[in-house]
């Protein structure tokens, strides 16, 4: 591994601005990296020239001192976003081919901030997984292994290509995209920091939908400091999208301030899950102690409905998914499958371009939102979502973040937990209140399971106040001081 | 007739209607309902497409003030409730001109309640319809199936641009007075600009729910005729449809719900869907627009600059200038015409300027084919020919020939009567030349006329007339002739 | 409330999404056993709840009425899968 690739994002913005190396020769070991960690299938499309000529257009803003705040930083994209004239597939067979001629929001953010594109990284088909195992493309490999084992272990969803690359050192930082836990969950089992903002923080226009209500995208990076230069750049109103909410963005990085003494940290009993290994449960207390320890008050709080929450999300995300994804017909773009008449054709095509689990969710949103049965599921849902948003709000009349662990275990082989669907979706159970609710939220690596897999700690805080979750995520991350890496490339299959 | 009195006379006794309109008006805006391309009428097939009309991947809808004023306008002519807030749906149903295989639209919770539109019956009555609600949506592409004869063609021009749904009560008893409302309606868009009106270029479309009863009895069920486009095929849709379900139930049968087809080169209805295609629109709150929540104050502002409403204007016409509520009616039926008169009557005896346009205006828009609505005659000609009658510089008949040209072709009121040498003689000198020649030339009949056959005078204008070619002024001929004969 | 074959036909027409036969029965079960387990929502009281519409508090911004050319035709078929003389075309409609 070149050093260049084990920079942080800051690091790398201060190695550059004093000349320690060039954009083209940081960018040149990350092509490097990725190109010899293809085992991973981290990557579904590589935009090498394209971010070799950044580079060298971020090397002269340097040197005319009109660096900006990414300025030749290489990222990476879930594959989720529309990237002008770049595949963006949503890691769908239904996508075929679909180059968008435009530019999502988020990403013309990161461009215009000095920015970037390595390539685009794999996921969940249309974000639905927490393991990276509906993708088109195929798996991908956490580059993680269990002690004394080599078997491939998933690495979590749906941003799972983001987070492997991301923790294999392919790149500085990757955008994702968080519905239920999209972000933060692969974080945890990657052993790197994934942040949601806040519903209405980062636009959505130009991200493949999913759930429209709850899709937020966000960075993936190795530090907290990191994921708020990142969020800096991608988060702002945008006109183009009726939910991104008006307020300025603050300064994020300056709220690190590492002093958590004036905090109050929530710790809500109802996480403590069934089942759930005690080495998170050992974790998470090691996690109170260290807010403790930083001079923050660590109070119980109560959430009385946090076990709600998977299933309102189960149906409220399927049914806005059964629409969203009503546009893929074999008409404008991507796959067809022809027919003796239009039903006849979308029918097929939409059989053979959409994976299992995506045709499975379509089929339970539709019926959930059907006549007879929108009331039972879809508005009962919607109220329960309702109350889970109250429980936080008046959870945070006490507390200023709410501490819990990210996943109710590590990760899994590849091909583990594939035919019972719910137990696949239990990965989620602690990331999803906050989902529902549309509240800012991080997973901070924290710790390694007894076999030496990542574990992470989740914070969730106020909307919008994500300086008050970066200042907790950085001493969190301090303390837990979690300096393990993934096996050296090459290590990988 | 009254429209109150209309029924279908059945085998063994009549049967009565009720008809309730769902109207599809497309907004006047510049661009669309959720996305910034144009919604001129008849570009290119899918030039006026944006990404969001297309249902991109990832592209998103944000909503167009000024769509929201149009419809916040037309609630308030209708008299009608305005909902401070709304909610936009989503209604999902899979065609090729529906881009996101759901219709952005207002399900439970429509922009506007409950309103409703007064009709002026013939007969000087009037009732009142009621509006159930008005709704914004968005309108669907265009499939064109005559292109090729394997394949539909989709032009998305049309696709985003916004629609106001207006439904009434199904309080309509008559095809007449199914008119009645329509051109009530299209008068009170027009005169407030939410909609241009047009109907042959689909600015105007209903749908008509149709049911019978036995005078008396529970309505029966209802079928659906959908897009229908002119004032007559909705009247002759209604009509056809009453007598097949009469026909229907009689001969022992049931009318089924269902939507049905006009045709009218045939003068039928028929079934349109297959049955097995359940339709489950499976509507919900469309998760990418927040609740549409409107300022009270802002309302009160759009209330404050509208324009006089018809049934205002009908009340002001027959208030300041006496004429009758059908004649008033009549007028205001029509927003350019009840511009029209109001310009020409200021200053001008206004029953005659009402007189002169439902008569010899109305008989040359008719001859010339053209919509009274898109009378192109300006209301300083039109002053001007009245002017011209009025001060006998041409008779009423030559007035309607002047009309005509100047609907024909635009042309100056007095050019016209130059040309055609309409300008009549009222020169007493000239008259009374030509009254002395006719009276030598008929010594006998003038010897008749003073023994007591007096109805000659007419033959005696008429000869005169004749013997100026039509251009003497029949008042001053008649003076002369008395006064020569009589006197 | 459980779902037999024939609703697995209902939703999947209105999905239209095409299913073998044989995909019928399992995809019921499957379905069956994620809506036995939603299904637990039923032990929360909502009486009187409101249900959530948007994920934040906020007003529904509005847009100015200013038209832009609309997308060059080219770009707008660029990734159709079929496209004659600026239509898009698809198998013919039978109505
Ligand atoms: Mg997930
Ligand atoms: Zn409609």
């Amino acid at each position: 591994m070149s050093a260049l690739t084990a920079l942080t994002v800051a690091g790398a913005r201060a190695g550059l601005a004093g000349r320690a190396f060039s954009a083209r020769e940081l960018v040149d070991a990350h092509i490097a990296a990725i190109e010899a960690e293809r085992g991973l299938n981290a990557f579904v499309a590589e935009t090498f020239d394209r971010a070799r000529a950044g580079a060298d257009a971020a090397d002269a803003r340097i040197a005319a001192g009109e660096a900006r705040l990414l300025e030749g930083i290489p990222l990476a994209v879930k594959d989720l976003f529309c990237t002008r004239g770049v595949r963006s597939q949503a890691c769908s067979k239904i996508l075929s081919g679909f180059e968008p001629p435009y530019e999502s929001t988020v990403t013309a953010n990161l461009w215009a901030a000095g920015a970037l594109m390595l390539g685009k990284t794999n996921m969940d088909e249309f974000a639905m997984g927490s393991a990276n195992v509906t993708s088109a493309e195929g798996p991908v490999v956490n580059p993680w292994r269990r002690e004394g084992d080599d078997k491939a272990l998933v690495p979590g969803g749906s941003s799972g290509g983001s987070a492997a690359a991301v923790a294999a050192r392919l790149c500085l930082g990757a955008t994702g995209t968080d519905t239920g836990g999209s972000i933060r969950q692969p974080a945890a089992f990657c052993g790197i920091v994934g942040m949601k903002p806040t519903y209405g923080r980062c636009s959505r226009w130009g991200m493949i939908a999913f759930a429209s209500s709850l899709d937020q995208a966000g960075p993936l990076t190795r530090t907290v400091e990191d994921a708020a230069l990142m969020l800096q750049a991608m988060a702002g109103r945008d006109p183009k999208d009726s939910t991104s909410i008006d307020r300025p963005v603050p300064d994020y990085a300056a709220s690190l301030t590492g002093d958590v003494r004036d905090l109050t940290i929530g710790v809500p009993a109802e996480y403590r899950m069934e089942g759930m290994p005690a080495e998170i449960e050992a974790l998470w207390a090691e996690g109170v102690r260290w807010f403790r320890e930083a001079g923050a008050k660590v109070v119980d709080v109560s959430l009385p409905l946090t076990r709600y929450a998977l299933p309102t999300y189960y149906i409220v995300a399927p049914a806005e998914a059964s629409s969203n994804l009503a546009r893929y017909d074999g008409v404008r773009y991507g796959l067809r499958v022809d027919g003796d008449d239009p039903t006849e054709m979308y029918a097929r095509t939409r059989a053979e371009g959409f994976g299992r689990e995506v045709r499975r969710r379509i089929l339970i949103g539709t019926y959930v939102l059907s006549a007879g049965y929108y009331d039972a599921y879809y508005l009962k849902a919607q109220k329960v979502r309702t109350l889970i948003a109250r429980d936080f709000e008046r959870a945070f009349e006490s507390v200023d973040a709410v501490l819990t662990p990210t996943a109710p275990f590590a990760a899994f082989a590849i091909g583990e937990k594939m035919d019972d669907p719910i137990a696949m979706y239990l990965n989620d159970v602690f990331t999803v209140p906050a989902s529902l609710a549309g509240l800012p939220a991080i997973s901070v690596p924290a710790g390694l399971t007894g076999d030496g897999l990542p574990l992470g700690l989740h914070l969730i805080a106020r909307p919008f106040d994500e300086p008050t979750l970066f200042r907790a995520a950085g001493v969190l991350e301090s303390a837990a001081a979690f300096s393990q890496r993934p096996p050296a490339p090459g290590a990988t299959p | 007739m009254s429209a109150d009195g209309y029924r279908i006379r059945g085998r063994d006794g009549d049967w009565e209607i009720a008809v309730g309109l769902e109207v599809h008006a497309q907004v006047v805006s510049e661009a669309k309902l959720f996305s910034d391309a144009p919604t001129a009428f008849g570009a290119a097939p899918n030039s006026q497409v944006s990404l969001v009309d297309a249902a991109m991947p990832g592209m998103l809808p944000v909503i167009n003030h000024e769509c929201v004023a149009q419809a916040v306008r037309t609630g308030l002519a209708l008299e009608a409730e305005i909902n401070l807030t709304s909610v936009f749906d989503r209604k999902n149903y899979f065609y090729p001109d529906l881009p996101p295989g759901y219709q952005i639209s207002q399900y439970s919770r429509p922009i506007v309640g409950r309103g409703h539109v007064v009709l002026d019956l013939e007969d000087g009555a009037q009732r009142s319809i009621g509006i159930t609600r008005l709704h914004l949506e968005m309108d669907a592409g265009k499939s064109v199936h005559d292109r090729r004869a394997d394949a539909t063609c989709v032009d998305l021009n049309r696709a985003g641009v916004a629609l106001m749904e207006i439904v009434s009560e199904p309080d309509i008893r008559s095809p007449e007075e199914a008119g009645l409302y329509l051109r009530k309606l299209r008068s009170i868009l027009r005169t407030i600009g939410t909609c241009d009106g047009n109907m042959e270029q689909g600015s105007l479309r209903a749908d008509v729910n149709v049911s019978v009863r036995r005078s008396g009895e529970e309505l029966g069920t209802r079928c659906e005729i959908k897009n229908l486009n002119s004032v007559r095929f909705v009247m002759k849709a209604i009509e056809v449809e009453a007598r097949r379900q009469v026909a229907v139930i009689e001969s022992g049968g049931a009318v089924e719900l269902e939507t049905r087809l006009f045709d009218p080169e045939r003068g039928e209805t028929r079934s349109m869907r297959s049955k097995e295609e359940a339709h489950d629109y499976r509507y919900f709150p469309d998760p990418d627009l927040l609740p549409l929540t409107l300022d009270p104050a802002w309302v009160e502002e759009l209330r404050a600059a509208l324009p006089e409403l018809p049934d205002a204007r009908k009340a002001r016409f027959m208030a300041e200038h006496g004429l009758s509520a059908y004649d008033a009616g009549v007028l205001v039926a029509a927003r350019a015409i009840a511009d029209l008169f109001d310009a020409a009557a200021a200053g001008r005896d206004a029953k005659r300027v009402a007189n002169f346009i439902m008569g010899p205006l109305f008989g040359a828009l008719n001859r010339a084919g053209i919509e009274v609505e898109d009378c192109p005659v300006p209301a300083d000609a039109l002053g001007a020919l009245i002017d011209r009658v009025s001060d006998d510089t041409i008779s009423h008949q030559s007035a309607n020939t002047v009309i005509q040209a100047v609907v024909a072709t635009g042309a100056d009121v007095d050019a016209v009567i130059e040309e055609k040498g309409l300008r009549q003689v009222s020169d007493a000198g000239a008259i009374e030349a030509l009254v002395e020649r006719v009276i030598a030339d008929n010594p006998d009949k003038v010897a008749d006329y003073r023994a007591g056959r007096t109805k000659l005078m007419g033959w005696f204008v008429g000869q005169v007339m004749k013997a100026s070619a039509g251009k003497a002024n029949p008042r001053a001929v008649n003076e002369a002739l008395r006064a020569r004969l009589d006197g | 409330m459980s779902i037999d074959r024939d609703t697995v036909v209902r939703i999947a027409r209105l999905s239209r999404i095409a299913m073998e036969e044989d995909a019928l029965e399992p995809m019921a079960e499957e379905l069956n056993g994620i809506l036995a387990w939603v299904e637990q929502l039923g032990e929360v009281d909502t009486e009187g709840v409101e249900p959530m519409t948007g994920a934040i508090a906020a007003t529904l911004p509005q847009r100015d009425d200013a038209a832009q050319a609309g997308t060059p035709t080219d770009d707008l078929l660029a990734n159709a899968p079929e496209a004659d003389d600026g239509f898009f075309v698809v198998p013919r409609v039978v109505e």
